[in-house]
């Protein structure tokens, strides 16, 4: 009897421990995980700063030469590091695919939960799917035999340039900006639309009088996503938009953006050499722009809580 | 069972780290230790890692396939990256042989020059670049100093230089592009810069499917690559032509470099010594549109000067 | 009656950008798939490329993709997973959550070329892994795991308040709750949204050509013993994926059927992509029902 009886405790707190145990580990476990996000980011950070500081620190390039200099001249006898036609290009490119992706990802996000909200979404929401998983080496396939001969056919110049850049990001950032447009649509309190119905407006005085302002930061945050992605993208822009390290005076001339002169010039130039870390900075540059991204974002963001 | 799962997910991720650990001794390994193991001669075993030039590549894939079939033990990685990152990583004793387009002292400069010192240059194979054009120019030969007034900008359309009246299209490479170095050392003489509305592409492939498409297009292109597309020019009335490379009188050429960090061991010297022999040179390095090393009548130094053999 | 006309107007504007799409997609997808079906083959799909004859195939590639996605989700899992139920379960909402949130949403927007350049200076040179799979694995991870950290997140919180009360009110420890509670009703969305995320890691090329490298080593498939040099399933050897491939022979391609096979693999690779979202759709739905249905019969 009191044998049995020490032996239930004995259970119980064998139990006990076993639980606790068992959330230690799993406690230290998830803590871990957390603790490689955070030395993945830290490292990251470190490493591209350091080697991106080196072209001021080590080359004594000046940071006005860099930023505003226009002349890129890596290999000349009197080498220049002017990254301004880089990055004007990117800008540029990313400038204009969201003009080019922002109307047509709305009126997307509104065929899919204002017009049709039944069939517009089973239709449009495969699509928007698909569109974001085409890899972007396809994207710059298609542009370089399909957009690039219909635009030499069709306008001034040899079709490669900043329109044809333009064109294929913007395909390739229409899904973010509508799923996260629609979302915002579709998370509208109802009543807010059904009011204005009730005053009598038409389906279009709500949309534009009501549903678009109320939702405009979150509709602005996607575009402001869609713009990071416009602005990191490599290849696709690379293979498309002429290289040419010069500010482009019209649409259809041939430009360079910071991602595809790091793709050129990368493979080809030794580590430490001053072109190499040049093309460092710009990688600096192009993570400093993903950290502005992210605080638009965030601001786009508290803007919608209030 | 629930435990059991953690202690899953507990062993997946120490065998990751341990899997990059090892990664990283046999990274470290590769380089400096790989030496034969059997000093017989005969028989070699061990790993060779080589990396660099994306141009070079194929060739060195196909001869270091025929020599893994010869020498069972030995097995060779071939590498891409660029000719930048294969003398880096040569250099860094990352890879046993670094690959590149042009020579280690044009690249390694300034504070690396001893660095460029330390390598051991083997030229493998010859390539020689030739001017081209979109087929409707109506030009078949141009002048040095033709070719430098178009990539300077002096010349605008294919009329001044005797061709047709049409607007030319520049299809340049980047800066960094070691068939750029040549093309500018050795049949301008001079270095250039970048001309406003020029279009650079770094692929031989891309280069020339634009030259092909684009009116008025002009470019440069390895003789490996060029077919009907495009248009052969002269250069100062010379043809590029195998025979007249090798003889000497088609100047615009340059060495396929394979370096090793000192002098090679005895696998990666037999390695190198096999891509020399006739059998490769004569077929492969043939087969693959380059212009065998050992057939050369000239040979030429880093700073350009061409002496006969 | 004005009022009625621009809403008219403006319907129709909406309606034919919305259908723009929708033949912007189906264009692209028709001419991926026109351009690249005549040249798949089984010949194709499994055949070793070839340098400058035609005739060659995509079969290494293919198989690297595969694998190198493999070893990133068995690293990205575990790790997504943790994290992700940290964040949903255990963080207090605070400043450190806040922050970690933040690392999520900075990570997941990073170029994928500046990953690269960082693999290719940690990975590859710091580390000493060289161009190899597990390089090209570690440099996807890191833009695939905070992807993990929000699918596993949104999963977990996605889950009814009640199912985690009732195993409070049972008595059980979080871990507990956490595991055989929350963890099979959040199963679904996890496993959809990580096959989602498994096509983006299949299609990316800008982080791979300086990590895994742009060359493939001949592969001897009947040896698959992990550690040697010429086995398919050695993590340390470099890897050309499909989709670098695609890059590579755009470019470099001296094969005269060139454009046919980089139309071809496109096709492939397109078509993967399309494979996964319909799998994601359909395991979804799958395993959503299955456990609804137990949870009914108990």
């Amino acid at each position: 009897m009191q044998n049995n009886e020490t032996m239930r405790v004995q259970d119980r707190k064998s139990r006990i421990e076993k639980h606790h145990i068992e959330d230690l580990i799993g406690r230290s476990y998830m803590s871990l995980c957390v603790l490689l996000l955070i030395i993945s980011i830290v490292s990251m950070v470190y490493f591209v700063t350091s080697k991106g500081i080196s072209t001021f620190a080590i080359d004594k390039v000046s940071l006005a030469d860099f930023f505003f200099g226009t002349k890129w001249s890596p290999e000349g006898d009197n080498p220049t590091f002017g990254a301004l036609p880089f990055i004007a290009g990117s800008f540029i490119t990313t400038l204009l695919a969201a003009l080019i992706a922002s109307p047509l990802s709305i009126c997307a996000a509104l065929f899919m939960t204002e017009i049709v909200p039944g069939w517009g979404k089973k239709l449009l929401q495969p699509v928007i799917e698909l569109l974001s998983g085409i890899p972007s080496v396809v994207y710059g396939f298609v542009g370089l035999s399909v957009i690039v001969p219909f635009l030499r056919n069709v306008f001034p110049g040899q079709g490669i340039g900043v329109a044809a850049g333009a064109l294929v990001l913007s395909v390739m950032i229409l899904p973010t900006i509508t799923s996260v447009a629609a979302d915002a649509l579709s998370a509208l309190p109802r009543n807010l639309k059904e009011s204005s119905f009730a005053l009598g407006a038409t389906r279009w005085q709500t949309i534009s009088r009501v549903i678009l302002p109320t939702t405009l930061p979150a509709i602005l945050t996607g575009v402001v996503l869609g713009m990071a992605r416009a602005f990191g993208e490599a290849l696709a822009v690379q293979m498309v938009i002429g290289n040419a390290p010069f500010i482009p005076k019209s649409l259809f001339e041939s430009a360079s953006t910071l991602t595809s002169v790091i793709t050129l010039g990368m493979g080809n130039t030794t580590m430490r050499s001053p072109h190499n870390n040049a093309l460092w900075s710009m990688a600096l540059v192009l993570m400093l722009m993903t950290f502005l991204f992210v605080f638009i974002v965030r601001l786009l963001e508290k803007r919608r809580s209030i | 069972m629930r435990s059991k799962k953690s202690w899953i997910m507990a062993l997946a991720l120490t065998s990751v780290l341990a899997l990059s650990a090892c990664g990283n001794n046999g990274g470290n390994n590769t380089a400096g230790s790989n030496a034969p193991t059997e000093t017989s001669g005969a028989e070699l075993s061990g790993s060779i890692l080589a990396s660099g030039s994306t141009a070079l590549q194929p060739l060195v894939e196909q001869v270091a396939e025929k020599f893994m079939e010869q020498n069972n033990g030995v097995d060779i990685q071939v590498q891409g990256g660029g000719s930048g990152t294969g003398l880096t990583q040569v250099a860094e004793k990352q890879v046993d042989i670094g690959n590149s387009d042009v020579f280690a002292e044009e690249k390694l400069k300034d504070a690396d020059e001893d660095k460029a010192k330390a390598l051991v240059d083997h030229q493998v194979a010859v390539v020689a670049i030739a001017a081209v054009a979109h087929p409707d120019a109506g030009v078949d030969n141009l002048t040095k100093q033709q070719l430098v007034d178009i990539f300077t900008g002096k010349v605008t359309n294919w009329k001044e230089v005797g061709g047709a009246d049409q607007k030319i299209q520049i299809i340049n490479r980047p800066a960094s592009s070691g068939t750029r170095a040549t093309f500018e050392k050795f049949a301008l003489g001079t270095k250039t810069e970048d001309l406003k509305g020029s279009i650079q592409e770094d692929s031989s492939g891309t280069v020339k499917k634009m030259i092909g498409e684009t009116p008025g297009a002009i470019g440069y292109l390895a003789l490996s690559y060029l077919d009907d597309s495009v248009k052969t020019l002269n250069y100062d009335s010379v043809e590029p032509s195998v025979d007249n490379v090798v003889s000497g009188k088609y100047p615009v050429w340059a060495y396929e470099h394979m370096y090793t960090n000192g002098e090679p061991n005895e696998m990666v010297k037999a390695f190198l010594d096999y891509f020399l022999t006739d059998e490769v040179q004569n077929g492969d390095v043939t087969d693959l549109g380059y212009i065998p090393a050992s057939k050369m009548q000239v040979s030429r130094d880093v700073a350009g000067n061409v002496t006969n053999k | 009656m004005k009022a009625r006309a621009v809403d008219k107007i403006a319907t129709i504007v909406i309606v034919t950008l919305a259908l723009l799409i929708v033949a912007v997609l189906a264009g692209l997808l028709g001419y991926i798939l026109f351009r690249g079906m005549s040249h798949i083959s089984w010949d194709f799909l499994t055949s070793a490329p070839r340098k400058i004859r035609e005739g060659g195939g995509i079969g290494p590639q293919l198989f690297n993709s595969l694998f190198l996605l493999i070893l990133t989700l068995l690293i990205t899992v575990p790790l997504g997973l943790g994290a992700g139920i940290y964040m949903a379960e255990y963080a207090r909402p605070g400043r450190i959550t806040g922050f970690i949130r933040l690392i999520v949403e900075v990570l997941s927007s990073f170029p994928s070329i500046v990953v690269g350049l960082f693999g290719l200076l940690l990975i590859v040179n710091i580390f000493g892994l060289g161009f190899s799979l597990v390089s090209g694995a570690l440099a996807l991870t890191v833009f695939n795991l905070p992807l993990m950290v929000r699918i596993t997140e949104q999963a977990f919180r996605s889950v009814p308040a009640q199912q985690k009360e009732a195993g409070f009110a049972l008595g059980l420890s979080k871990w507990k709750i956490v595991t055989t509670v929350l963890f099979p009703v959040a199963l679904p969305a996890i496993i959809t949204g990580t096959i989602l995320s498994a096509g983006r890691v299949f299609g990316e090329a800008a982080a791979l050509m300086f990590t895994a490298g742009m060359s493939s080593p001949r592969l001897d498939f009947g040896n698959w013993n992990p550690l040697s040099p010429s086995s398919p399933l050695n993590p340390f050897r470099p890897a050309e994926t499909l989709a670098v491939h695609i890059w590579k022979i755009n470019s470099e391609g001296l094969a005269p059927d060139a454009a046919q096979i980089a139309a071809g693999a496109s096709a492939v690779l397109v078509i993967t992509v399309l494979i996964f979202n319909l799998v994601a759709r359909y395991v979804g739905r799958l395993i959503y029902r299955k456990l609804t249905a137990s949870r009914r019969m108990n």
